[in-house]
């Protein structure tokens, strides 16, 4: 057996000091970031709307810019600027059996990477990330694709993540759109 | 199928329409096609833009007549004009951009040659070399190709690649309405273009576009899931928060109105093909923001006249064959045809000059919602375009029908009206006037 000075110096080694603490808060934050990021393209390409939901606060906006120097999704013309009623009414018609345009449904599978956890406020609990997105559709014989940016605006809970705010920057924004997108990217 | 020939000789365009139906040939074919850019759009006026969207001198914006790249420009005098953007030299377009700014001439990124923005050379690189060559600064070879004509009405810029034919003013006739009634609504007169477009591409004949404008058959079949999600929401909203549901429900709530309903509504025709739908969204509520507007309005135009703007109830003019304008919510949809089964819109938004900024919110809602990529409406439209399409290319059949009311088109003073909503005028109005088009050598 060692000494017990040696056995408290290797107890002291195992008590992670204030740096390591720091990683440690930082390694687990982004961890639950991209788990939310994960979670959240499956619930798109599985099409489960009420997790879709409920993945935001309830004074969450989905936004897609029209223009990528705009600052808010207020009064400017956006692709997509979508509260939870908004949100709930683009659900609605999707699973009407009569949106004629989801006969065939079209498919998506997303991809997110490039995580950074841009901010983390421990007095507010609200956690600002960037991530990039690419994402397959297909629908009618056709395959389209789509990448670009998400800044997610994140508010701690019991329960884990919410979105307050998702901004999408989709690098074809003032492009001409070949038809058009049925729900979010 | 019916095919025209290359140049349209001894062609007779009666044989691909009837009072009330039209060949397939008139939607699928791309001799056919080729020759509605040549006669119709390399003839008629066709919308360039609004005057803001190149407020300043060196300002451009472009677009396309037909098959030819277009730009329209402010020039160092303040006037517009619209020029074959293409420089004279080699042949190369001058800018490649949708808008911009050239500052006092465009340059072409070949050689170098240089214009003002009224299309003039004003200055080629080491011009020795044509001393004694037929090439002068003063030929107009040797400058931009201007548009033959260039009108405005109210803002709304027209060009026409043909020198003869009437003027913007007598071709619009009834559609100045879309304009009229876009600017009127504004207390100082005037509309401001919101500087973002939104392209959509319609994998469907132009035509198509433009026959659903004024199509009140179609909307409560077509966007039935989309009204009734809306409507739906609109009663949980006032369920859950006790608050009626912001407007912008109501603009997709309305597609729930049952067909017999949209029989009450009117459309007219207008010579050249022009039609107007009238409205029914009943966009005149009685909540604050309209009182104040309305107010605002009755200090600029008095009472009886603010009334009158107010109460003219029109949902789309469509302006043939180039343009369909939304004018109470500041809107308007331009058609560019790419192919016989391919279009590109290019949509824009306005606003009310001197209105209060929630009026303009109402706009901004209904581009958003209804006209953006994102929309709920124009995917299931677009789904419908394509699939005419299909069937159009096909050979299940080779007429299309417009029989609805057909032979009940009452005409007075050149305007035509309908009997019902529902009836398929529009769509025979506008192929009298594709025939008149096409049948000009």
């Amino acid at each position: 057996m060692a000494p017990a000075s040696q056995r408290e110096a290797a107890v002291a080694d195992a008590v992670p000091d204030r740096a390591e603490q720091g990683l440690l808060a930082r390694l687990e934050t982004q961890w639950q970031v991209e788990q939310l990021l994960t979670r959240q393209a499956e619930i798109l390409d599985q099409r489960r709307w009420s997790d879709w939901l409920s993945l935001f606060t309830s004074d969450g906006h989905y936004w897609m810019p029209a223009d990528p120097a705009q600052t808010s999704g207020e009064g400017v013309p956006s692709i997509f600027y979508e509260d939870r009623w908004l949100m709930r009414t683009r659900v609605k018609r999707l699973e009407h059996p009569r949106a004629w345009s989801q006969t065939p449904r079209n498919r998506t599978s997303h991809v997110v990477g490039n995580v950074v956890v841009e901010s983390d406020d421990p007095a507010t609990g609200i956690v600002v990330a960037r991530s990039k997105f690419h994402v397959v559709e297909f629908r009618l014989d056709a395959q389209r694709y789509f990448a670009g940016s998400y800044r997610h605006t994140l508010v701690r809970t019991p329960d884990g993540f919410r979105i307050r705010l998702q901004r999408v920057d989709i690098v074809n924004y003032d492009g001409p759109f070949d038809y058009v997108l049925q729900f979010w990217i | 199928m019916l095919h025209a020939p290359k140049d349209g000789a001894g062609w007779d365009p009666r044989d691909l329409v009837e009072p009330d139906r039209a060949h397939r040939a008139c939607y699928a074919d791309q001799e056919v096609f080729d020759l509605e850019i040549e006669r119709i759009f390399h003839r008629s006026w066709i919308y360039a833009g609004h005057e803001s969207q190149v407020p300043n001198p060196g300002d451009f914006t472009t677009f396309q007549i037909g098959h030819q790249p277009m730009i329209m420009t402010r020039a160092a005098d303040g006037r517009i004009h619209v020029l074959y953007n293409r420089c004279p030299h080699r042949g190369a377009m001058l800018t490649n951009e949708h808008m911009g700014h050239a500052g006092s001439t465009l340059i072409c990124s070949y050689h170098s040659w240089q214009f003002k923005l009224d299309g003039r050379v004003h200055a080629i690189p080491t011009p020795d070399g044509y001393a004694g060559t037929r090439l002068t600064t003063d030929n107009p070879d040797c400058s931009m190709k201007p548009a033959a004509r260039v009108e405005g009405y109210r803002g709304f810029w027209f060009a026409s690649l043909a020198a003869d034919g009437p003027d913007l003013e007598t071709w619009l006739s009834g559609a100045k309405a879309a304009f009229d009634d876009m600017c009127d609504r504004a207390p100082e007169g005037e509309v401001e273009v919101v500087p973002t477009c939104f392209r959509v591409i319609q994998k469907s004949n132009w035509k198509i576009f433009l026959e659903n404008q004024l199509d009140a058959l179609h909307p409560s079949i077509t966007h039935g899931a989309a009204g009734k999600a809306a409507a739906e929401v609109e009663q949980e909203f006032k369920a859950e928060t006790g608050d009626d549901a912001p407007l912008q429900y109501h603009y997709l709530s309305a597609f729930t109105t049952p067909i017999y309903k949209w029989d009450g509504l009117q459309t007219r025709g207008f010579p050249h093909g022009h039609c107007i739908l009238e409205g029914y969204m009943g966009l005149r509520p009685k909540d604050p923001d309209t009182l104040e507007y309305e107010a605002v309005m009755e200090r600029a135009y008095g009472k009886a006249r603010t009334e009158e703007i107010l109460g003219t109830n029109i949902h789309h003019v469509l302006v043939y064959p180039c343009l369909s304008v939304q004018a109470p919510l500041q809107q308007l949809r331009a058609v560019r045809p790419l192919g016989p089964d391919r279009t590109l819109t290019e949509i824009w938004h306005f606003r009310l000059k001197g209105a209060p900024e929630p009026i303009y919110r109402r706009s901004l809602h209904y581009f958003n919602l209804v006209n953006s990529p994102s929309t709920m409406i124009n995917a299931d439209d677009l789904n419908n375009f394509w699939r005419c399409q299909q069937g159009l290319e096909s050979e299940g059949g080779d007429w299309v029908s417009f029989h609805r009311n057909a032979g009940q088109d009452p005409v007075e003073n050149g305007v035509t009206t309908s009997v019902t909503g529902l009836s398929e005028m529009p769509m025979r109005h506008m192929f009298t006037a594709w025939t008149d088009y096409m049948g000009e050598g």
